[in-house]
C-alpha cells in the first residue's frame, strides 16, 4: 500500500487523468485523446518539476475537491481557475501559474474554472495509473485508459507512486489570451456548400451550444446551405475538422473525436488555435478567419517557439 | 493507385484513390495504408484507411505538409505488401430480444424475415476499414435488395454486440455506443478487447467474414 494517496471528496462534472495521448490508432477508432488544451498541461507539469509528459487530471467547468494523506508534495493549477487550498485552520485562494507544497490532511477545492472550460491539476510526483498503448489517457466513449476510462468519482482514492525529490517552488505570469477568430483552413469538401452557405460561414458569428464535450463542440447560428450532397462516403476525420451535417449546424471535432464520419467538411481549425478554441465555453461567440496552409504552418511555428519560450522561463 | 493528395487542414494529407466504393479501391489503399505503416516515417502519427480514402496525419512539431507529400508520392505499394487478411466466422443471434429492427426492414425491404436472414447469413462480406468507434468494422457488399438508410433519429445507447445495417454495409457495434444503424442480431463474440494491445481488433481491414446464426440457447452459453 502506498502511504501517499488522494481522497476524492466532490469529483467535479468531467474530471479525468490526461497526458499526450496515443498515436498510431486511428485506423481501428482510437482517436489521440490527450490533454485538450496542450499548452496549459505542459506548462502545469513543469510548475512541479515533472517530466512534460506526465499525467495530470484534468477538469471541466466545476473542479474536484481532494484531500491528501502522506509527505509532503507540490501541485500546480493551470488555467483560469478559481480554487482554495485548506490547510488544518485556515483556508486560503490559490492562484494559477505557481506551485504549492502540501501535506498530510491538507484539502485542494477546484471551485470552478472563469469564462473557460479545462484546468489542469498537476502533482509533483507520479501518480500510480494504468497505462494503454504508452497512455493513461481517460476515453470516456471507448473506456480506454487508467480509471477503467471512466471520470472520477466520489470516494474514489489514487496513489501517489512516487514524489519529487526537487520540490522548488515555481510560478510564471502566463495570462490565458482570448481569441477572436478562429482561423481555419478549406476543407475537402468547401464547394459541397452554397456561395451564401460560404460567405455565411466565415463573416457570421456562432455560438458555441452546451452540446460540447471532450468528442466535438457543436455550434448554434445561421445555418449554412448544403448544395451538393449532404452524405459523403465514411472517411477519416482529425481534430479540429469542421463537419456540417443535414441541419446545417456546424461540429467541430475535438480530442476524442469519432475516427471516421459521413458528414462534408467545410473547414479544419488550423493547429495554433486549437488550445485556445477548446477554452471557449457554451454561449461564447466563435468567429471563423480563412488562411491557407502554409500561413497556418508559419503560426504554429510561432506559437510552438512561444510555449518552448514560456517553459524554459519556469 | 492515388488520383489527387490535398491537405486536411496543417496536420494531414487527404489522399483520394477515387468516388467508388469498392474491393479493387479499397485494397489499394490497404496497400497504402499497410506499406507506410510498416516504414515508420518520422512525424506520421495516425493513419486512417476508409472506402476510398486514406487520412495521414502527423506531428508538425516534427514534419509538414510538403514533406509528407513528397514521401507518400515516392511509395511504391503496388507489390510490395502482402495483404494477409483472414477469414473469419461470426456466430450472430437474430432472436428478437436482439433484431430491434426487423419490423422495419421486413417493411422496407417488402420481404420476410426468414428471406432477410437467408439473404444475409452465410455470404462473404470483405472488411473496407474499421473505426468510428473502436474496432467497429464495415462490412460489404449486401445484397442490393438489402439496403436500407440510417434510422431518421440515431438510438442514443445501441447495445454492445449489435450487428446492424446499412445502404450497402454491415457492422458491428463493438460497445454500447449512439448509432443510426438497423439493429438485425447480436454477437456475444468480443470484436474489440482493449486489454489485447497488440491485437484489439478482432477483424481487420482486408480480412472476410461470414455470419453464422446461432439460437438464443447457443448465444447464452456462449461464453461459458
Amino acid at each position: 500500500m502506498s502511504s501517499n494517496y488522494l481522497d476524492i471528496i466532490r469529483p467535479g462534472i468531467n474530471t479525468t487523468f490526461q497526458d499526450k495521448g496515443r498515436d498510431h490508432l486511428y485506423h481501428i477508432g482510437i482517436p489521440f485523446s490527450g490533454a485538450m488544451d496542450n499548452r496549459n498541461y505542459l506548462i502545469a507539469n513543469k510548475l512541479v518539476n515533472n517530466n512534460l509528459d506526465s499525467a495530470v487530471i484534468e477538469f471541466a467547468y466545476q473542479g474536484p475537491h481532494i484531500k491528501y494523506s502522506g509527505e509532503k508534495i507540490n501541485f500546480a493549477i493551470t488555467g483560469d481557475v478559481i480554487f482554495s487550498i485548506k490547510k488544518e485552520d485556515t483556508e486560503i485562494d490559490g492562484n494559477c501559474y505557481q506551485s504549492y507544497q502540501i501535506e498530510d490532511g491538507d484539502e485542494i477545492n477546484i471551485i470552478s474554472t472563469n469564462k473557460s472550460v479545462y484546468g489542469y491539476l498537476a502533482l509533483g510526483g507520479e501518480l500510480d495509473l494504468k497505462f494503454q498503448w504508452n497512455s493513461c489517457a481517460i476515453n470516456t466513449k471507448a473506456n480506454i485508459g487508467s480509471n477503467d476510462g471512466k471520470k472520477l468519482d466520489v470516494g474514489q482514492r489514487i496513489n501517489v507512486k512516487k514524489i519529487n525529490s526537487n520540490k522548488d517552488i515555481k510560478k510564471t505570469n502566463y495570462i490565458n489570451t482570448k481569441i477572436e477568430n478562429i482561423r481555419v483552413i478549406k476543407g475537402t469538401n468547401f464547394d459541397y456548400f452554397s456561395e451564401e452557405g460560404k460567405k455565411i460561414f466565415y463573416e457570421r458569428e456562432f455560438t458555441v451550444s452546451k452540446l460540447s464535450d471532450r468528442m466535438g463542440m457543436r455550434l448554434e447560428g445561421p445555418k449554412i446551405d448544403n448544395i451538393v450532397n449532404t452524405n459523403i462516403k465514411s472517411e477519416g476525420l482529425i481534430k479540429g475538422v469542421i463537419q456540417v451535417p443535414a441541419d446545417g449546424n456546424p461540429i467541430i471535432m475535438l480530442s476524442d473525436h469519432g475516427t471516421i464520419g459521413g458528414y462534408p467538411k467545410i473547414g479544419v481549425v488550423a493547429s495554433v488555435d486549437y488550445d485556445r478554441l477548446v477554452q471557449m465555453s457554451p454561449g461564447s461567440k466563435i468567429k471563423f478567419k480563412e488562411i491557407n496552409l502554409s500561413d497556418a504552418e508559419t503560426l504554429f511555428k510561432l506559437y510552438e517557439m512561444e510555449t518552448q519560450n514560456l517553459l524554459s522561463q519556469i | 493507385m492515388i488520383k489527387n493528395i490535398s491537405n486536411l487542414g496543417d496536420a494531414a494529407l487527404y489522399c483520394d484513390f477515387g468516388n467508388e466504393v469498392n474491393k479493387s479501391i479499397n485494397s489499394q489503399v490497404i496497400k497504402y495504408f499497410k506499406t507506410i505503416k510498416e516504414k515508420k516515417f518520422e512525424g506520421i502519427n495516425n493513419l486512417t484507411p476508409s472506402y476510398n480514402k486514406l487520412i495521414i496525419s502527423y506531428d508538425l512539431k516534427k514534419t509538414n505538409f510538403k514533406e509528407v507529400k513528397n514521401y507518400v508520392e515516392n511509395i511504391n505499394a503496388e507489390d510490395s505488401i502482402d495483404i494477409n487478411s483472414k477469414k473469419l466466422e461470426i456466430p450472430v443471434c437474430c432472436h428478437e430480444n436482439f433484431s430491434m429492427d426487423i419490423k422495419r426492414l421486413e417493411e422496407i425491404l417488402k420481404l420476410s424475415r426468414e428471406k432477410i436472414l437467408e439473404n444475409f447469413l452465410n455470404k462473404e462480406y470483405f472488411c473496407y476499414m474499421t473505426g468510428f468507434i473502436a474496432g467497429m468494422p464495415f462490412l460489404g457488399d449486401l445484397d442490393e435488395n438489402m439496403r436500407v438508410q440510417r434510422l431518421e433519429t440515431p438510438r442514443v445507447k445501441v447495445p454492445k454486440g449489435s450487428v446492424a445495417l446499412t445502404e450497402q454495409f454491415a457492422n458491428i457495434y463493438t460497445f454500447e455506443s449512439p448509432g443510426g444503424w438497423n439493429i438485425l442480431g447480436n454477437t456475444p463474440l468480443d470484436v474489440f478487447d482493449s486489454s489485447k494491445e497488440d491485437k484489439p481488433n478482432l477483424i481487420n481491414p482486408g480480412d472476410t467474414v461470414i455470419f453464422k446464426e446461432i439460437t438464443l440457447d447457443q448465444y447464452k452459453n456462449y461464453n461459458e
